[in-house]
């Protein structure tokens, strides 16, 4: 069966900030570009982030890139690559007036510039003392952030084809990325989109565990992919749980609600994170904190009934600064738990929230493979999706709106420079659908288990094996489980086989990305047997640098890992050599 | 503690449905599934995969959930199961044509929004750096940026359902007014005259069914006439 071909120079995947990023470079430099997005673009999950968008303007106070590229590279704990990272912190005063200009709404200072608050791991003078680091828009920075770029895409005329979700990559026998394939979900129709470039920017995958901020259109379908298509994906043991999930429901607190004053709490009211850090206390980096409640928690200092929670205080900060500031996490607080947070303090706990891993790339966006770093001929990725990697182990808060803009609009530049340079488009393999069509075919047969038990189990079985602390026997049972689980998934069906607006295929496609993605991470984790960042191992407490300060890479094919090296050569600064990392 | 929760629900398949109807179900929900969203995940996971709405944040801030819930417009994300009068009746929101379920069309929505130039015009050169704003004057653009584009509030608004490829609805025009309210925004004359028309603007009748919905607690009204007075004063 033949699918119709649409033809254009380049097609970016996701209508996200990165995506969007990307989408605008390339409109405005006139280059034949669409955007294909699941959602409508406002609608992507960029429109949760919260509290911030980093950037040294030093607004409040003196702030410089070399301290932001330091605390980036400790809250990687020194698994970044430190020429991606100086890349970003160096970018981020740019990204960020860009944004401003494009009419983004920045809360202001009495001086008019934007305000800045202080947030987790952002400090002066190389670890010092906190600093005022994170530009926000109250507590709706993302909301704001995404609006802005999609407008400003309005503006530029971008094309879009919405509610659109791309379903495999096209590889010529050269290896070189030549297209994808994708469904409309009005119709059900499944097309070739033939482009000289691919730019990648599908977000991340907290959907794989249980308990996640994440909203349910984040099933790592860049991820699956890539993996799919041959290609590998870097450090994917790394899930950055988020201190401050809203006990029960999952939803986002922002770390700004200590930015701007509020503490945790045990069950003895003891504002515990003194103890775990002394200077940073509560703006520790986000592992650090999640790890201290988890052990407040496991030691039986926990919260409620079950003793499994900690509290956010933060009624003394006052009603007027937490409507100013504040105002989304106040609603959230009062919708999901009935707690109006002027009042009494949060019920919170450690929530899987972002993606450290993703498909490799460097600085420029683009996609690299193997040990060897090759690069990837037409292909490019930038955002949650990718791994630059300026997140290394852990992320830092407010990084990832600046990762989404300045590594979008980076991989846009390549992907301008690649089209100007590729007169032709390469030509489409023979056959060049049959794969996903074959895999939708597959989800018609008779025979099979329902996607959601299958995926519930997925989850649980995350959320049980490879959670904030981890243990060889914990991840060698999950291993086991979820190899299990993933055979399963090659069995999935769906009873509704109609054409339009089939949410019931489209989840059962997403969850075979999702799946991937989990599989990867379990193995990822149960091998390395040091703790780094977010990847902690109780067997394992301490950071190996000479071992594994190393990137992970996983293939599907075999299940394989390899690892490649650090790259510990900034662009223009001195190597900030790995120390312990204290807060 | 688990409860059972009772739906009478739209449902539309234009592939083998002469006419749309509504299907009765009952969910077991439990303590966790405050939300009517949750109660509609359950029965798409465990009972009926084919039933078809759109979700994504699940926190009122994507907007991809707005849905008529006893007759009413809503978020379904945002909406208590314990507040609503069983069985829960689910509709697609009105006025716009039904894809399928509880999916709607709606081009015409984001078209109306597109046409009132949704974003900053300041052809002037830019500084390096962020261009200054009071926070007085940014203070300006609060209960008019949260809008999430949802669209409750211009399907449940009678001028809507009458023109809605003429007059611009609720949301688009709170949208006018966030451009025109914005103190770095330069075209204040080019906006006035793209709304000046006996429908673009002026079919606004307050009704403020727009108000009533919003889960966002926004007030286009109070926008509308805020843009209504600005060409007053540009007139007089």
């Amino acid at each position: 069966m033949s699918l119709p071909i649409l033809k254009f120079d380049a097609v970016v995947v996701g209508g996200g900030g990165a995506g969007l990023r990307a989408a605008l470079q390339l409109s405005e430099a006139g280059v034949k570009t669409v955007v294909l997005s699941k959602v409508f673009p406002t609608r992507s999950h960029t429109a949760a982030a919260q509290g911030g968008i980093s950037a040294s303007f030093g607004n409040s106070e003196e702030d410089n890139w070399h301290w932001h590229m330091y605390d980036t590279v400790k809250g990687a704990d020194w698994l970044g690559d430190q020429d991606a990272i100086e890349f970003m912190c160096k970018q981020a005063t740019d990204a960020v007036a860009e944004l401003e200009h494009y009419g983004m709404p920045f809360d202001r200072l009495e001086n008019g510039k934007i305000y800045q608050r202080p947030f987790g791991g952002h400090m002066a003078e190389f670890g010092k003392k906190p600093v005022r680091r994170a530009c926000a828009v109250a507590d709706r920075t993302g909301h704001a952030m995404l609006h802005a770029l999609y407008q400003r895409n309005v503006k530029a005329q971008t094309h879009f084809f919405v509610e659109w979700m791309a379903l495999d990559i096209i590889r010529n026998a050269n290896g070189d990325v030549v297209g994808v394939t994708a469904l409309e979900m009005e119709t059900g129709q499944v097309y070739i989109i033939h482009a000289k470039a691919v730019l990648f920017a599908t977000g991340g995958s907290g959907r794989i565990y249980q308990a996640s901020t994440n909203a349910f259109i984040n099933t790592g379908d860049g991820v699956g992919m890539a993996l799919r298509a041959g290609l590998p994906v870097e450090d994917i043991e790394f899930w950055q749980f988020h201190p401050t999930g809203l006990a029960g429901a999952g939803v986002l607190i922002t770390e700004g609600v200590r930015g701007e004053g509020g503490y945790l709490l045990n069950a003895n009211g003891e504002r515990f994170m003194e103890r775990y850090a002394p200077t940073a206390k509560d703006l520790a980096s986000r592992d650090v904190v999640s790890r201290a409640m988890q052990v407040e928690i496991n030691e039986g200092r926990g919260c409620g009934t079950n003793k499994d929670h900690v509290l956010l205080k933060l009624d003394h900060l006052g009603a007027e600064v937490i409507d100013q500031r504040l105002p989304g996490i106040r609603e959230i607080s009062i919708q999901f738990l009935g707690i109006d947070p002027v009042k009494q303090p949060i019920p919170v706990v450690p929530t899987c929230h972002y993606m450290m891993g993703g498909i490799p790339t460097n600085y420029k966006g683009e996609v690299l493979d193997g040990v060897d770093e090759k690069v990837v001929s037409g292909f490019y990725a930038a955002g949650e999706c990718a791994c630059a990697s300026v997140h290394g182990a852990n992320r830092l808060g407010t990084n990832s709106l600046l990762d989404l803009v300045v590594f979008g609009k980076s991989a846009g530049n390549s992907v301008i420079d690649f089209v100007k340079a590729t007169p032709e488009h390469k030509e489409l393999p023979e056959n060049a659908g049959a794969y996903s069509l074959e895999r939708i075919a597959k989800l018609e047969s008779t025979t099979g288990e329902k996607v959601a038990d299958v995926r519930r189990d997925m989850q649980i079985c995350m959320q049980q094996h490879a959670s904030v602390f981890r243990t060889q026997k914990a991840l060698d049972e999950g291993v086991v489980k979820m190899r299990e689980i993933y055979e399963r998934a090659k069995n999935v069906v769906i009873e509704d086989k109609s054409k339009v607006f089939n949410t019931a295929r489209v989840e059962a496609l997403e969850f075979l990305n999702t799946v991937e993605v989990a599989l990867a991470t379990m193995i990822a984790a149960s091998v390395r047997t040091e703790s780094r960042g977010a990847h902690a191992r109780e067997d394992y407490p301490d950071r190996n640098d000479e071992k594994w300060m190393k990137h992970t890479l996983y293939y599907r094919d075999g299940q394989r890992l390899e690892y490649k090296e650090v790259h510990t050569k900034p662009l223009t600064v001195d190597y900030i050599p790995p120390a312990k990392r204290v807060y | 503690m688990t409860k059972k929760v009772k739906f009478s629900i739209y449902r539309y398949n234009p592939e083998k449905d002469a006419k749309p109807y509504f299907q009765d179900y009952e969910v077991e929900v439990g303590d966790h599934d405050k939300k009517l969203l949750n109660a509609l995940v359950k029965i798409k996971d465990d009972n009926d995969e084919s039933l078809s709405f759109r979700r994504s944040c699940r926190e009122g801030v994507c907007g991809s959930d707005a849905m008529n819930i006893n007759g009413r417009n809503g978020l379904a994300c945002l909406t208590d199961i314990a507040d609503l009068k069983q069985p829960i009746t689910l509709a697609p929101i009105p006025g716009l044509p039904v894809i399928r379920d509880l999916i709607v069309d709606m081009t015409q929505f984001f078209h109306q929004y597109h046409s009132i130039k949704p974003y900053v015009i300041d052809d002037r050169p830019m500084p390096e750096h962020e261009r200054l704003q009071s926070p007085e004057e940014r203070k300006e653009l609060d209960g008019v940026i949260e809008c999430i584009l949802c669209a409750c509030c211009s399907t449940a608004c009678p001028s809507f359902w009458w023109n809605p490829d003429k007059f611009l609805g609720p949301a688009a025009l709170l949208h006018a007014y966030r451009f025109l309210a914005d103190s770095r925004d330069q075209a204040t004359n080019e906006r006035l005259d793209n709304l000046n028309d006996p429908y673009r603007l002026f079919r606004c009748h307050t009704i403020m069914n727009c108000v009533d919905v919003c889960p966002k607690h926004l007030n286009p009204t109070r926008a509308i006439s805020r843009i209504k007075e600005t060409m007053l004063a540009r007139n007089v």
